[in-house]
């Protein structure tokens, strides 16, 4: 009725019920990470630093079809390829410029092989503009370092694709 | 003249049309692999299916003739499974490797796969493999995609007369490859690449490279030769990455040859980047204002009657133009953009042009070759003669060096001497020449460089009276140039001036400043020591003896106007920049009289143009040909008994730009040896 709220209004019931309200979250379990000792989780689609794959045997998995370029929206991705010697179709040169790059994922997307992948690394904050400009070099190490993590992820994946 | 009807639409057609022609004229697009528009029609892909009422099953449309009342379907659901059906076989044994196949964003399998192929295979046993072939240093073959469409073996075997692809085996087993393991002899196997609708035959210099879709396109104009082939140049960032035909049914049709096409790796080597001054006996680099202070010094000490100018065979007109300009502005009246000697009469532009046009080949009845071998000098020529001796009713005579020219010809003699015998009829051939309704003469340009020169010239235009192939309605007089700067320069009047001297009295030793506008083909022992400006754009036999470089463009970092060898002026866009310092021609050329205090009178291209079509309207007229008025024309003199000799040795080097390339060096290395003299063809 119209007594009550200038009741409720009187003695600050909004107030107190916000009060319990935190009141009660102390006993609950705390949200807030201890980062960087702590992470919180992330999912197997997450489009983080990018990486350059290879086949179990060492192989590159890119062949410098040059979709990803192609489809980069941000022209983040420059490919330059030449017949390696043994005649197959190699990058001579694979860069990508990560402070142009939106992580859109669409160059993984497009990859006939899944060689360029983003993996689930988010913590690469350098110091300097030129650290993010990535070589194939770079890329590659990258494949190296993450290939457990985007390997698990992919499978993880692979249903839904 | 039928009249049928196609998807409603009622259309009349010219009798002997096939339907799919029908089709095209209605700009209704039907997919085919083996037909080709110059290609004869082997219906062996089965792609171009469509429904014709009351036929019972659906037909191959390109060698299906339009017939009277025929009512045509391009979209009916029967013509849909038909063409899904044909793409389903042709996928079977086809690699599907498009992300590492060059063919990729091109691909005439893979464009229409996306309208008529399934999206998953009913095919689950292995596909067949297939040896790849090698066919020299400029195709690559990838067999494995192959869909035996035969376009490639048609092409070598209709348009360039070099035999020598065939399907061996048969059924599952077919494969196309050359018979015995060696490369194409054929200068213009390169179409190939442009003919094969999939990635079976590819571009192998640039193998990987590049894609199709990165490219900036531009229209130009080909200078290897003297027949102007139109030509896209395909860049990426600064770099030419490929050349290719553009269609031009009057010039080149949709062909060029594999100097245009694969010596562009020689425009990356070899290059003049900035300015070199000789001083202590050696080159060395210098500025722009230093290169011009030396020259204007020199030239300050030297009389100018004393100053000669030659242009060499890739020049475009305006650099021409401007270097006349200049020589005018200093007083000079040496200058010669012959600079392979060659003084024959040129008062009239019928007498320095090919006045039937090439396509004008394809209207004669008999073709008199004099000292050439189209071949090599104008390939796309030879392939329309070939084209024109295949439809039958055309005779081919030859007075020169008996070459292998791809069809059979009649060899008159290899010395002049067959001109007199033509004359006074002992020769058979000049039975078929008089009885011939257009007869046709095509005189080499390396038979007027002879020192007989002159007089050959004269004493063919007076055979061509004799047997009445210039008339009102038909001129068969054909000079076909080999310098693509040659009908230009004349055009333009880069000749000796009143009382100056051509290029031999420029190479007699007499002058002391020669300024080479890109000449590299003379012989440098001529030049004395005279003290050589070379302009150009590659350290060739020019800048080897130079005391100043002054470092140009490439025809493909200019914009600029070439005339071919019809006299049908032509514009070249610029594609890339030139490297490091190097400027465009007409700009140094310009800049020069500008240091010099003799201010050429044009500060942009378009006042530089506009100012030289004023001095030769012929030039205005870009990419038409004008008919040039019949005069009697020629120089007295006596005609040599000396023999016609070949003038290009290699015909995979004969400029700097290609003595630069290493493809065209593989090419002398692979394919030259395969090319024996051939004695004369019987007929």
């Amino acid at each position: 009725m119209s007594f009550i709220r200038p009741v409720k209004r009187l003695f600050l019931f909004e107030i107190l019920r916000g009060m319990a309200l935190t009141f009660f979250y102390m006993f609950k379990r705390k949200v807030t990470l201890n980062y960087p000792y702590e992470k919180g989780p992330i999912s197997p689609r997450f489009r983080g630093e990018h990486a350059l794959r290879r086949y179990p045997n060492g192989e590159e998995r890119c062949i410098a079809c040059k979709l990803c370029e192609a489809i980069c929206p941000a022209q983040a991705i420059t490919i330059e390829a030449e017949p390696r010697a043994d005649g197959s179709r190699r990058t001579t040169r694979y860069d990508i410029d990560m402070t142009k790059c939106i992580y859109c994922g669409l160059c993984q997307e497009a990859c006939p092989v899944d060689a360029i992948v983003e993996g689930p690394n988010f913590e690469f904050a350098t110091e300097t503009h030129e650290e993010l400009l990535f070589t194939k070099e770079r890329l590659l190490t990258n494949g190296d370092r993450w290939e457990a993590e985007i390997a698990a992820n992919l499978a993880a994946d692979a249903k839904y694709r | 003249m039928p009249k049928l009807t196609i998807n409603g639409t009622e259309l009349e057609v010219a009798p002997g049309t096939s339907v799919l022609q029908a089709c095209e004229q209605l700009g209704i697009e039907v997919p085919r692999f083996c037909y080709h528009d110059k290609l004869s029609v082997p219906a062996s892909c089965r792609m171009c299916m469509v429904e014709i009422e009351k036929t019972p099953k659906p037909v191959a449309s390109c060698a299906m003739p339009c017939g009277d009342g025929m009512v045509v379907h391009t979209d009916s659901p029967m013509v849909k499974k038909a063409r899904e059906n044909v793409m389903e076989m042709l996928l079977i044994n086809h690699p599907l490797d498009c992300p590492i196949c060059d063919q990729g964003g091109e691909c005439d399998l893979q464009d229409q796969a996306v309208s008529y192929g399934m999206d998953h295979s009913r095919y689950n046993e292995a596909k067949r493999a297939v040896t790849d072939k090698e066919l020299g240093p400029l195709v690559k073959t990838v067999m494995t995609r192959c869909i035996h469409c035969t376009r490639c073996v048609r092409f070598v075997d209709e348009i360039c007369g070099t035999p020598e692809l065939g399907g061996i085996n048969r059924g599952e087993h077919l494969e196309i490859g050359t018979f015995i393991d060696r490369a194409l002899t054929s200068e213009m196997s390169g179409n190939l690449i442009d003919i094969c609708p999939v990635g079976a035959l590819t571009n192998k210099p640039a193998a990987f490279t590049a894609r199709a879709w990165e490219f900036q396109k531009t229209d130009s104009v080909d200078v290897f030769d003297a027949i102007g082939s139109n030509i896209r140049i395909d860049v990426r960032g600064n770099e030419v990455m490929r050349v290719l035909p553009r269609l031009n049914e009057d010039v080149n049709e949709e062909w060029i040859n594999d100097k245009t096409r694969f010596a562009i790796d020689g425009l990356k080597r070899q290059r003049l980047d900035k300015p070199y001054v000789r001083r202590d006996g050696k080159l060395q680099p210098a500025t722009w204002a230093e290169a011009f202070a030396v020259i204007a010094e020199r030239l300050r000490n030297t009389a100018p009657d004393r100053v000669g100018a030659l242009a060499g065979p890739m020049v475009d007109c305006e650099s021409m133009f401007a270097l006349k300009s200049l020589m005018l502005a200093l007083g000079s009246p040496n200058m010669d953009c012959r600079s392979d000697g060659a003084d024959y009469d040129i008062s009239s532009r019928a007498g320095y042009i090919m006045n039937s046009g090439i396509a004008g080949i394809e209207d004669t009845d008999a073709v008199l070759l004099i000292g050439t071998n189209p071949r090599h000098e104008g390939t796309l020529v030879n392939a329309r003669i070939r084209k024109r001796w295949l439809r039958g009713g055309c005779r081919v005579g030859m007075a020169g060096a008996p070459v292998d020219l791809g069809y059979p010809y009649k060899h008159i003699g290899d010395t002049p001497q067959a001109l007199a015998d033509l004359a006074s009829g002992r020769h058979p051939f000049a039975a078929t020449l008089k009885n011939a309704k257009k007869p046709m003469f095509i005189l080499g340009a390396g038979a007027l460089a002879r020192p007989d020169g002159a007089a050959l010239h004269r004493a063919v235009r007076e055979l061509a009276e004799q047997f009445n192939i210039v008339r009102d309605d038909w001129n068969g007089f054909n000079i076909l140039q080999m310098a693509a700067s040659r009908v230009g320069g004349i055009d333009i009047d880069f000749l000796p001036q009143t009382g100056g001297s051509g290029a031999r009295g420029i190479l007699s030793g007499k002058m002391e400043i020669i300024w080479l506008l890109g000449a590299d083909d003379i012989d440098m022992q001529h030049i004395g020591n005279a003290f050589v400006v070379y302009q150009g754009h590659h350290g060739d036999a020019g800048a080897h003896r130079a005391d100043v470089i002054l470092p140009g463009a490439a025809y493909t970092e200019k914009s600029g106007i070439y005339v071919n060898t019809e006299g049908r002026p032509q514009m070249a866009l610029q594609a890339v920049f030139p490297p490091g310092e190097a400027r465009e021609d007409w700009k140094i050329i310009r800049a020069f009289s500008d240091a010099i205090g003799e201010t050429l009178p044009f500060n942009t291209l378009a006042e530089l143009r506009r100012s030289m079509i004023e001095f030769a309207p012929v030039l205005g007229d870009i990419g038409h040909c004008r008919k040039a008025e019949w005069k009697k024309f020629g120089k007295e003199g006596d005609v040599s008994a000396a023999p016609f000799v070949p003038v290009i040795a290699n015909f995979y080097m004969t400029d700097p730009i290609s003595r630069a390339s290493v493809t065209m060096a593989k090419c002398t290395d692979e394919i030259l040896p395969l090319i024996t003299p051939v004695a004369e063809a019987a007929e």
